[in-house]
């Protein structure tokens, strides 16, 4: 009789041909304590901690932890319940007036997780005659949230307007609702996307536009409302979804709208309807951090300054890294037995990174992903640069310093 | 419409031909995946570029029933004759 296994055969393959090279097995990485939101223990030693997409820091929040502590304390631990029957207190409501006020919207629908909100607005907006247009290099939340829905789905090449424009003008149907879906920014690559010209795509097209900003909240734009804020078209973005796993340290998605019909979208939405909501302490803690967030804009500046300064070092290094200086920097590498050994190296010599294998990457070449922390001090980038320097020799990288 | 199946079809082997990792001897029979050694992303990436040349949008869940060079050719060709 067939294994219901034998399917994983070749990824048992792959995992341990991936396991002999570096000696360890990427994916099962335990952070034994957490120290600071910059350090953690790592196989008993202290690591710095540059994968954790943790850009303010706010997973330790005091606010956010007093908060977390006393909804737990008042309301107990958990709502035991979908937020259409009995999972929504008091205290989800009263986040999702927090949020929609802070994008300036109607209204918010919060999530239990940031997969979910993609998941459920996608697979709930866009129904069968509706065509969806994706960006090729969405993430896989966006994409199972299109499999999800009964409607046609089409990409077009990575942050090309010119393409997304190509292919709804080839689409020719009159009479179907198209929804684009892109993001801020990508969290392989840290890639923006050229939101000014997605939006005018949109208005001459006549179709909706969803933004996920899960990289781009707190981070982008002069309140930190990401990417549409940064370029001035938020009001020609429909939807935005994203999540509090990045900028506010905690877990659970949110989309906001001006569209009075999101009211509804509750009552169509799987993802949102057949789960449990978030726990009281969750959402405090998120409410908190956001407040947080908002008092100190300076953690904005200081996440962008120590990503310039990250990215600067790489380049002097003569690593390939992103182009475009955001909190993700991705250094590609050319070949996986380079990015194996290499990977391995910088988590013995203290530092942690995402390692990217293809076929998750975009190019078909593996990343050294990293993301950058307001809470980083400079010394502990220069220390993380040094340390990668180290690693590139000892693994034997081809290094092409450029002059400073 | 001047596409036919046995027309696009050699459109997409010529596009694949262009691919050094690709083995020389492939005809419309071949499985894309399994013979072809493509991997969703692969595969998916290369139906853009078909669809470039053809003028055509073929959409994801079209690619799921998809196995065979021949079926993405009468897949494009089923497509354009309802454009």
């Amino acid at each position: 009789m067939t294994s219901l296994f034998s399917k994983f055969e070749g990824l048992a393959g792959a995992l341990g041909s991936v396991v002999a090279a570096g000696g360890r097995n990427p994916f099962a990485v335990v952070i034994e304590k957490p120290i600071s939101s910059t350090v953690g223990v790592i196989e008993g030693r202290e690591t710095l901690l540059f994968g954790t997409n943790n850009y303010l820091g706010l997973s330790q929040s005091e606010r956010a932890i007093k908060a977390a502590q006393e909804a737990a304390a008042t309301c107990g631990v958990g709502t035991t319940g979908s937020r259409i029957a009995n999972g929504t207190q008091s205290l989800h409501r009263k986040l999702e007036r927090q949020i929609a006020d802070f994008f300036e919207r109607r209204d918010a629908m919060v999530f239990s997780t940031g997969y979910q909100a993609n998941l459920g607005m996608i697979s709930a907006l866009a129904g069968k005659d509706d065509y969806l247009i994706l960006d090729a290099d969405s993430h896989a939340s966006i994409y199972d949230g299109s499999r999800l829905s009964a409607a046609q789905v089409i990409r077009f090449r990575h942050n090309s307007p010119d393409d997304l424009y190509k292919r709804l003008k080839r689409l020719d149907a009159p009479n179907s609702a198209k929804l684009i879906v892109v993001e801020g920014i990508y969290s392989m690559t840290g890639n923006v996307a050229p939101m000014a010209e997605f939006a005018a795509v949109k208005r001459e097209t006549g179709a909706y536009l969803m933004v996920d900003e899960a990289h781009s909240f707190g981070v982008l734009g002069e309140h930190g409302r990401g990417a549409a804020e940064a370029e001035g078209v938020e009001a020609d973005v429909d939807f935005i979804v994203g999540t509090f796993s990045k900028s506010l340290g905690t877990v659970g998605g949110y989309c906001v709208s001006d569209h009075p019909e999101l009211e509804l979208v509750r009552l169509n939405c799987r993802p949102y309807m057949f789960t449990a909501s978030l726990p009281p302490e969750v959402i405090a803690a998120t409410g908190a951090a956001l407040e947080d967030m908002i008092a100190q804009p300076e953690l904005r500046r200081q996440l962008m300054d120590n990503a310039a300064h990250l990215h600067a070092g790489f380049t002097k290094l003569g690593l390939n890294a992103s182009k475009r200086v955001s909190p993700v920097i991705a250094v590609t590498l050319e070949t996986v037995e380079q990015a194996i050994p290499m990977w391995n190296r910088l988590l013995e010599l203290g530092v942690y990174v995402n390692l990217s294998l293809p076929p998750a990457t975009p190019d078909s070449r593996p990343l050294l992903r990293c993301s950058v922390m307001a809470t980083h001090t400079a010394e502990q980038i220069d220390q993380a640069l040094a340390v990668f320097g180290q690693a590139a020799q000892e693994c034997g990288v081809p290094l092409q310093p450029c002059a400073a | 419409m001047s596409e036919t199946v046995e027309s696009v079809s050699a459109l997409i082997i010529q596009k694949l031909l262009a691919n050094p990792k690709v083995p020389r001897d492939i005809d419309g029979n071949c499985k894309i995946m399994e013979d072809l050694a493509f991997d969703s992303l692969a595969v998916m990436n290369f139906v853009m570029e078909v669809e470039d040349s053809l003028d055509v949008s073929v959409p994801l869940d079209k690619l799921a029933d998809i196995r065979t060079i021949n079926d993405l050719a009468a897949c494009i060709v089923d497509l354009k004759n309802k454009g």
